[in-house]
């Protein structure tokens, strides 16, 4: 579902992420730990065609993220191909990032009636279905400032569910959040992830949340993978010593 | 020199059914042009087609970097040689609102740019299209932002409108002026006018202070 080839990425003279390669299966679950700026969140916003790569290629369901064809040249993708490849891929933001000038239901249906052409009703009841999904079907008419930050990361959630990725990105959801809030958000997400066959990719520093969904665990460092595997393993009996020190460090904080 | 309260009385009605009403039409008119404008000037220096955004930049650092005055006067005076003629208050309307769209633009600018990096980002990741990003996210974000130094400029407008007079624009100020020379005596028509001034300006400035505190929150 997505493959990273050599992939590399430069801000000025920081290179942040280093011949990486990696491949997601579909309806995969793999969760990025790893320091700050070991490169996890750059993974996330490449995807999210919100940066672009320096070198190598990724792709999203064998369509190439960067780069399209103009007869027999790779040319940099323009906006059209870009917006037809981020069809296929949601994400879910840290600060949450809802729009405050919109009540919770234009905010979960502006991106499918103007994106996707979905008629406003029929938008709207799939709006409705998704907040009460995530708890909060009585939130339709609130406006994000009325809301808690893990009433507003709920919504956010239910906004990117509502334009039916196929791949979604999580990038340290819970990270901004009171920390008495931080489970419910874990709860509807485990839920999500065990429910749907959602591809799934997640930034977190969340170690037992991060064992609940995931298949896979990539650990990061210096824009690398250190090492991989299921979180079973990678949590009880890592293999290389920078995991272990990592791991030493999340659990001590 | 006694204040003539039987004159004043004569002259009030007029100087506030003529005078101030040529002035507060004078105003909205260039407000509302100036908002309108200067928010399509803010839109075109962002445009990514230097073709666009360079000549757009260019006319309105000039406009800005020169006297309204001079501006009315070459909109009244010399635009008729190129066969543009219109009624001396129209041509008012249409000098200030270019002149202070110019720096409406400005207001609209930093507007945009507080909008933060984030909503850009949820609008790509939604995949909203460009333009619909610009109308339902981040342009009722920015122009609320910029509402209340929009209202200064409304003020600001307000205060500036007599300047139509030197293109004959009989405002409440010219008005005065001319009552004033009928007897050569300026003291009730102009304190009369200037009092306008004050009893509009004083409670738009509080009202405006007022929605600054609100819209920081």
């Amino acid at each position: 579902m997505i493959r990273f080839d050599k992939v590399g990425k430069r801000f000025g003279d920081v290179s942040v992420l280093r011949e990486l390669d990696f491949h997601v299966g579909r309806g995969e679950r793999v969760t990025l730990i790893g320091p700050s700026g070991s490169g996890k969140t750059t993974i996330l916003r490449l995807l999210m065609t919100l940066e672009r790569v320096t070198s190598g290629t990724i792709h999203v369901d064998g369509q190439c993220l960067s780069h399209m064809r103009r007869g027999d040249r790779q040319v940099p993708a323009d906006e059209r191909h870009l917006r037809q490849v981020r069809k296929k891929i949601g994400m879910v933001f840290q600060q949450f990032n809802l729009f405050p000038n919109m009540n919770v239901l234009r905010n979960i249906t502006e991106a499918p009636v103007r994106a996707l052409g979905v008629p406003r009703e029929q938008a709207e009841d799939k709006a409705h279905e998704l907040l009460k999904m995530v708890g909060l079907a009585d939130k339709a008419h609130a406006h994000p400032s009325q809301l808690s930050g893990g009433q507003q990361q709920r919504v956010a959630i239910a906004r990117a569910l509502a334009m039916e990725p196929e791949v979604l990105l999580l990038d340290e959801v819970t990270s901004a959040l009171d920390p008495e809030l931080v489970s419910g958000v874990q709860n509807l997400l485990r839920d999500i992830a065990h429910q749907g066959n959602l591809t799934l990719l997640c930034v977190t520093h969340e170690m037992n949340f991060a064992r609940d969904i995931s298949h896979r665990v990539l650990m990061f460092d210096q824009g690398q993978i250190v090492e991989e595997g299921p979180p079973e393993q990678i949590f009880t009996e890592p293999a290389q010593q920078r995991t272990r020190d990592f791991l030493q460090a999340v659990l001590d904080a | 020199m006694i204040w003539d309260w039987d004159w004043t009385m004569e002259i009030l009605p007029d100087l506030l059914t003529q005078g101030l009403l040529v002035t507060l039409q004078a105003t909205l008119g260039g407000a509302v042009l100036a908002f309108v404008l200067g928010l399509f000037v803010a839109l075109l220096r962002r445009s990514r087609r230097s073709y666009i955004s360079r000549p757009v930049g260019a006319i309105s650092e000039f406009i800005r970097s020169t006297p309204l005055l001079v501006q009315l006067f070459v909109l009244y005076y010399v635009m008729p040689d190129f066969g543009v003629r219109m009624t001396a208050l129209t041509t008012g309307i249409i000098g200030l609102g270019v002149h202070y769209a110019s720096y409406t633009s400005e207001v609209y600018r930093a507007g945009i740019d507080g909008v933060p990096k984030g909503q850009w980002e949820a609008a790509i990741a939604l995949n909203l299209p460009r333009h619909w990003t610009w109308i339902s996210v981040i342009l009722p974000q920015a122009v609320r932002r910029s509402l209340p130094a929009l209202g200064n400029y409304l003020v600001a407008i307000f205060k500036e409108s007599p300047q139509l007079s030197i293109i004959t624009v009989v405002d409440v100020i010219g008005l005065a002026r001319e009552l004033g020379s009928e007897r050569f005596r300026y003291l009730e028509p102009m304190t009369i006018a200037g009092l306008f001034f004050l009893l509009i300006a004083i409670p738009a400035s509080i009202l405006i202070r007022r929605m600054e505190r609100r819209f920081d929150t």
